[in-house]
């Protein structure tokens, strides 16, 4: 098929337009407009700059916050862990030295850094960001290209403000249709995960439109790119549109006046041209989704919630088979069990994929009225410092509290097994984070990954439970309305 | 980063796929702020298993880790690969690595191939059969060669040569702060600055 070079994707225009040096045989030297950092994966690129007697070449393009290693209680007393504190203070040691901008715990603008950049609008259509930070995919959602990097090219970013790299290939998933009542974009990207494999997506970037994806909020499409990297892929992104202006404008960072108009005039020409070609096309049929949960140890490991634990006898792939009969070891579960009958010990509400408000709002819309079972804890995490403002703002605290549910300060939390809030070995919860790995959420623990509205299902039953399950299933319908 | 050239080692037969960030450094081994120390944590959960191959007696000592596909996935922290250089490991062998992973070990000189399943299948047993398998990386010619075989990989040549020449990216790349400045000097005024001044 010809190709017409002038017909471009959403990815190869931002791509294009960031371009510091081209030559033959060589990577590209892409510019970087954004670079986040947080404590973990930032004091050793530090060092290297010390080393080398370097200056951080654009601090004015550079913000730090602390959200892995930071509990969620008690923030005004010192970080009791002494290893976590020390690193905490190294990125604040780091930032006093190198002037880049920090938002410490304690502070206002304090948060989940996929949560932070967005909402303080330094997330905008056409950048290229970047973040020592696999979930970095989460700012595709406003049409930017961002991606996860390790400490090495942290250090190059830090110095040069670009990154030699190779181009990526282009993926269209396609959705098309409407989403069930039920299903939310959690439900679908993991189905997506599912259909691609953990690498399925490797060295593309994904790009996900559609009738189905447009409909959908900033924060829906953001929860949809943030899980890009979990079917292997460097990046997700969605072209901006109306919904995407509207969410910027009058944010702290957003341009004003005549840039405004500047501005959305260029973000306006990003979308893919029609007829532009992709490197692959995946087809979604939205209309056919259902609430998606993971049963396995990789986020490609996932079923519908209605179905059953797979049977590894049925794969025929060698490889596949034993994985499933490792995964189903570890999980301690037998094939054949619905999964609405798998019961959790803990849920957790939270993290960069479902920590913002609009997650929260829709997990209080269920909890209304109902209360989190006994032996069940349920831990509700806002994002940030300014979705639990918000969020008590709008009564969402008492909701969570009444229904017998923690409220915690922001911070990644229980996502990743960094900070005190960990599961305990053999323990085992639905959580609204992105990985279901061996021992993610602590040492022996054993996790489904679910959307928010599951997750608050799940509270309520103490099993795997789907809200349209709930034998009230009236009363979050009516609270919702 | 020291040049890379050949290496000659013994093999670690790891005979398990998705083999992810998270197993090969668990969260609660990245606290430390330096580049070393970060063996302890190496396959951390793994390990608690006296019977896990990196345990056993007859391998101790290899430097060529040998795994099946998605080797690597998820977190982006580098980490990983300073666990498996501190531990020893100079070479990592799977059908297929996670990017960010492969990036990162690239940067940091640990070499990391893909080989196509059926080979690292042969590596697998052959290693599993006779632990004292040794391969041969050879970079310059891009062989992997063991028990007989030679196998050819790809590796750009952009990589290669920096590896052979252990050349550090942002040293090359400050040698283009001209055409860096030029960019920035017509970059959009309103693009956003995280520090108002």
């Amino acid at each position: 098929m010809a190709v017409d070079p002038t017909r471009r994707t959403l990815a190869e225009k931002v791509w294009n337009a960031h371009v510091v040096r081209r030559v033959d045989g060589e990577p590209d030297l892409l510019y970087i407009d954004l670079h986040l950092i947080h404590e973990v994966t930032s004091p050793q690129a530090f060092d290297g700059l010390r080393d080398a007697g370097r200056p951080v070449h654009r601090p004015d393009l550079t913000l730090a916050t602390e959200d892995h290693n930071v509990p969620t209680l008690n923030i005004d007393l010192p970080i009791a862990d002494p290893v976590s504190r020390i690193q905490v203070e190294a990125l604040r040691k780091n930032c006093a030295e190198f002037g880049v901008p920090i938002f410490p715990l304690g502070s206002a603008e304090q948060g989940i850094v996929h949560v932070v950049g967005p909402q303080l609008g330094v997330t905008q259509p056409g950048m290229t960001i970047v973040c020592g930070d696999s979930h970095t995919s989460t700012h595709g959602a406003f049409g930017a290209l961002a991606f996860g990097i390790g400490t090495s090219e942290v250090e190059h970013v830090l110095a040069t403000q670009t990154l030699p790299l190779k181009p990526f290939k282009t993926m269209a998933i396609t959705v098309e249709g409407e989403l069930p009542a039920d299903v939310t974009a959690k439900d679908l990207i993991l189905a997506v995960i599912a259909e691609l494999g953990t690498g399925g997506g490797q060295g593309y970037v994904l790009e996900y439109r559609g009738s189905a994806i447009e409909k959908l909020s900033i924060e829906a499409r953001m929860t949809i790119c943030n899980m890009s990297i979990e079917a292997g892929a460097r990046a997700g992104m969605i072209a901006p549109d109306a919904t995407t202006f509207e969410y910027l404008r009058g944010r702290p960072h957003a341009p004003t006046g005549a840039d405004w108009d500047a501005a959305v005039a260029w973000w306006s020409s990003l979308p893919t041209d029609p007829g532009a070609v992709f490197d692959r096309e995946v087809v979604v049929d939205a209309s056919s989704l259902k609430p998606f949960v993971t049963w396995g140890t990789n986020p490609g490991q996932g079923l519908p919630l209605s179905a059953s634990v797979p049977d590894p006898a049925q794969i025929a792939d060698p490889g596949e088979r034993s994985a499933a009969e490792r995964a189903l070891e570890y999980m301690d579960l037998v094939p054949g069990t619905p999964l609405s009958q798998i019961r959790v010990d803990t849920v957790f509400l939270g993290s960069c994929t479902n920590g913002r408000i609009e997650d929260l709002r829709s997990a209080a819309a269920i909890l209304r009225g109902r209360t989190v079972v006994d032996g069940v804890r349920m831990l509700v995490v806002p994002g940030s410092v300014r979705v639990r403002l918000q969020a008590e703002a709008e009564g969402l605290d008492q909701i969570f509290t009444a229904a017998g549910a923690e409220w915690r300060h922001a911070g990644c939390s229980m996502c990743l097994g960094m900070n005190p809030d960990q599961l305990a070995p053999g323990e085992r919860s639905a959580s609204t984070s992105n990985r279901n790995f061996e021992g993610r959420q602590g040492k022996g623990g054993r996790t489904h990954l679910v959307s928010p509205q599951v997750a608050a299902a799940t509270a309520v039953t103490g099993r795997l439970t789907s809200p349209s399950d709930l034998p009230d299933a009236a009363i979050g319908a009516s609270t919702n309305a | 980063m020291d040049k890379f050239t050949t290496h000659t080692g013994r093999v670690l037969p790891l005979r398990r796929s998705n083999v992810d960030t998270d197993q090969i450094i668990p969260a609660v081994y990245l606290k430390r702020i330096s580049r070393d120390g970060f063996e302890d944590g190496l396959f951390a959960a793994w390990r608690k298993d006296p019977d896990f191959v990196l345990n056993r007696p007859e391998y101790q000592g290899a430097t060529v880790l040998v795994a099946g596909p998605e080797f690597g996935t998820g977190s982006s922290r580098e980490h990983a690969v300073w666990a498996l250089q501190n531990y020893g490991f100079r070479v990592v062998i799977s059908p297929r690595f996670a990017d960010i992973f492969r990036g990162n070990s690239l940067k940091g000189g640990l070499l990391t191939i893909e080989l196509a399943e059926g080979v690292v299948e042969r590596l697998l047993a052959a290693a599993e059969a006779d632990p004292k398998t040794e391969v041969i990386v050879d970079l310059q010619a891009r062989e992997v060669r063991f028990a007989g075989e030679t196998v050819s990989f790809e590796l750009d040549d952009y990589a290669r040569w920096r590896l052979l020449e252990g050349l550090d990216d942002v040293g090359l790349t400050l040698r283009h702060t001209d055409v860096i400045a030029e960019f920035e000097a017509v970059r959009p005024a309103w693009m956003p600055k995280t520090v108002t001044r």
